[in-house]
């Protein structure tokens, strides 16, 4: 849906000049104020472009901090302090940036699922999708990596548990582990090595974003009632002014919620014991990642059983290789998913089964980050066992049934007959 | 001679000898540049220097436990009382959730009390890598419900031979390489 030929008309001669050597301006001028959006998007398309500002605004506090920040075990942690106390607007800078992650997620999380409500991934917008999933995995990895940096009791537990994972692999478990280490344990190698692919991968995550724009711009965006734009003139509008206009009063109100959490909440989100120096002697009681990894560490620890053939000793998979397992097929997953979902109809809008079984998934997320929260205990096993299985259940049982199965409401036969029926009924 | 045209290629069989010439070349090439690449990765000299180290164990009393760091990790060393390590002895290895021995001193074995100690004559003494099996947290010592160390992460409970009990812990806590150099200083590594 790029609209056919290009519409760019250069303003002067030199504009003229340039695009017949480089047209830079006519690819801004087709990809970002001609480019046709169907105009009935809703508030909840505002995300894609609220989370690139924020990968800008992440790179750039990101790449001051590091003129401030040593990656050193004996430094590092004061090196934080000082940039707290000592450098002028530092500790601005480092709460846009703490923050900024956080937030960063959150947007994220709801691009995701308003990715699958809406149906976003299902042809021809599969390498969209997938390039989606990329960008997510990246921005974990680097989360991970920064959080390890300013080198508090959470940095250091954190990467422990973490490359431990990597333990559980049979037989090249733990050379895998040495290998991302650089050591034996967590030390001064893996400080040097973290703080430097978490410099590289925001730039990696650019050339994916860019990827994921391009695709998107060949296949054109969805909207909400998962038709197809059948006529450029009735149902699109260019993207400047009205898309830009309704991204930036979106992102404008996102960042009075940032804002809120920088300036009053500065530390609600991280974890006091990160402000106690990393100590490789003791281990703080309770070992918790940030928010946004919860879901995913509830889904790791769910596993406290060994997998095996019943009725004998015989053990497949051990309880720690299950949960890592567990823990990455749960995003994995997330690749398969246009085939997964393979009905016609895209818009859970016209789907009523899959929008239950949707809101019962959001649940189950929430759930589960609510119990990567709680300690690894009882009750909380439990219930992270059920949620796990209702979390792949979705995916593997729920979604290709419900394709087969769930009668779809009548699709409207065009955007533009849809918006002239809501119209009629107001 | 062929009457072949002016304009079709002289001897196709240098172009095929120079471009098969130059892609190994290359691949050997990439490939044997990616492996200092990667190898730079893994623990360099200094961290390897650092292997092995002694310790002095004169000062622990029967029932006092001391922490020692080797290789980054902590590495605990117990003297244990005559009554844990009766308890430990009485336990069958059809309790266990692991039971083999997992030390590094002797070839292969089940995870006896004997087995799990530093041997004949120095039953009483236990060194272990204070990483608990499960995702590498350190465990509690004197703690849990087998009266031996307990790992506050996850919950796993290990005896006083350091043998996983109960919880997510897959297995034995781990017996580094270690011996007696004299009576009083053990050599770790």
């Amino acid at each position: 849906m790029s609209g056919g030929h290009s519409q760019y008309v250069p303003v002067n001669g030199f504009m003229k000049w340039m695009d017949d050597r480089l047209p830079l301006p006519r690819l801004v001028y087709d990809s970002f104020i001609a480019y046709p959006v169907p105009r009935n998007l809703n508030n909840w398309y505002t995300f894609g472009a609220i989370l690139s500002i924020f990968m800008v605004l992440q790179i750039i506090t990101g790449i001051v901090l590091a003129m401030h920040f040593v990656a050193s075990t004996d430094i590092a942690f004061n090196s934080i302090e000082s940039i707290m106390r000592d450098v002028n607007y530092g500790w601005l800078l480092r709460r846009l940036h703490a923050n900024g992650g956080s937030f960063f997620f959150l947007a994220v999380y709801i691009h995701i699922f308003r990715g699958m409500y809406y149906g976003s991934y299902k042809a021809p917008r599969e390498i969209l999708w997938i390039l989606g999933v990329f960008i997510f995995i990246i921005m974990m990895a680097t989360a991970f990596m920064g959080y390890v940096l300013p080198w508090g009791q959470m940095s250091y537990w954190a990467a422990t548990v973490i490359t431990g994972l990597f333990s559980a692999i049979p037989i090249v478990g733990e050379p895998i582990q040495q290998l991302l280490l650089g050591g034996f344990a967590v030390g001064e190698p893996t400080l040097n090595r973290f703080f430097s692919l978490h410099y590289l991968l925001p730039f990696m995550l650019v050339g994916l974003v860019i990827l994921h724009v391009w695709a998107l711009h060949v296949v054109g965006q969805t909207n909400p009632t998962g038709v197809e734009v059948k006529d450029m003139k009735k149902e699109t509008v260019p993207f400047t002014p009205y898309a830009t206009m309704k991204d930036a009063f979106a992102l404008s109100l996102f960042f009075v919620l940032f804002a809120y959490f920088v300036f009053y909440l500065p530390d609600y989100l991280g974890h006091p014991d990160n402000y106690i120096q990393a100590d490789p002697l003791k281990t703080p009681a309770h070992i918790v990642p940030e928010w946004y990894f919860l879901p995913f560490y509830a889904i790791l620890r769910a596993f406290d059983f060994n997998i095996g053939i019943p009725f004998t000793d015989i053990v497949l998979i051990d309880s720690k290789l299950a949960g890592v397992i567990a823990m990455f097929g749960s995003l994995i997953v997330l690749l398969f998913l246009p085939w997964l979902d393979f009905g016609k109809t895209r818009s859970g809008d016209y789907r009523p089964l899959f929008r239950q079984f949707f809101w019962i998934f959001v649940i189950v997320c929430i759930g589960l980050g609510y119990l990567g929260s709680r300690p690894a205990e009882g009750g909380y096993i439990t219930a992270a066992q059920i949620l796990t299985a209702a979390y792949f259940g979705h995916f593997l049982i729920i979604l290709p049934w419900l394709s087969r199965f769930e009668k779809p409401k009548q699709v409207p036969p065009s955007i533009a007959d849809a918006i002239l029926a809501k119209n009629k009924a107001a | 001679m062929s009457t072949a045209k002016t304009d079709t290629l002289p001897d196709p069989s240098k172009r095929d000898f120079l471009y098969i010439t130059t892609a190994t070349v290359g691949t050997v090439g990439a490939a044997s540049f990616v492996w200092p690449l990667v190898d730079q990765m893994n623990p360099d000299a200094s961290t390897l220097a650092l292997a092995s180290i002694e310790v002095d164990v004169s000062s622990i009393e029967p029932g006092q436990a001391i922490t020692v760091k080797w290789r980054g990790k902590p590495v605990f060393i117990r003297n244990r009382t005559d009554k844990e390590v009766e308890e430990a002895r009485k336990v069958s290895l059809s309790e266990l959730k692991d039971d083999e021995a997992r030390n590094k001193n002797i070839a292969e074995g089940g995870a006896t009390d004997r087995n799990r100690s530093a041997g004949e004559g120095k039953e009483n003494w236990i060194v272990m890598i204070g990483s608990c099996t499960h995702l590498g947290c350190i465990p509690v010592g004197l703690a849990g419900e087998y009266g031996g160390w307990f790992c506050p992460c996850h919950g796993s409970h290990y005896d006083t031979a350091g043998r996983i009990r109960k919880g997510p812990a897959p297995e034995n806590l781990a017996i580094p390489e270690y011996k007696f150099i004299d009576d009083t200083n053990i050599k770790i590594g």
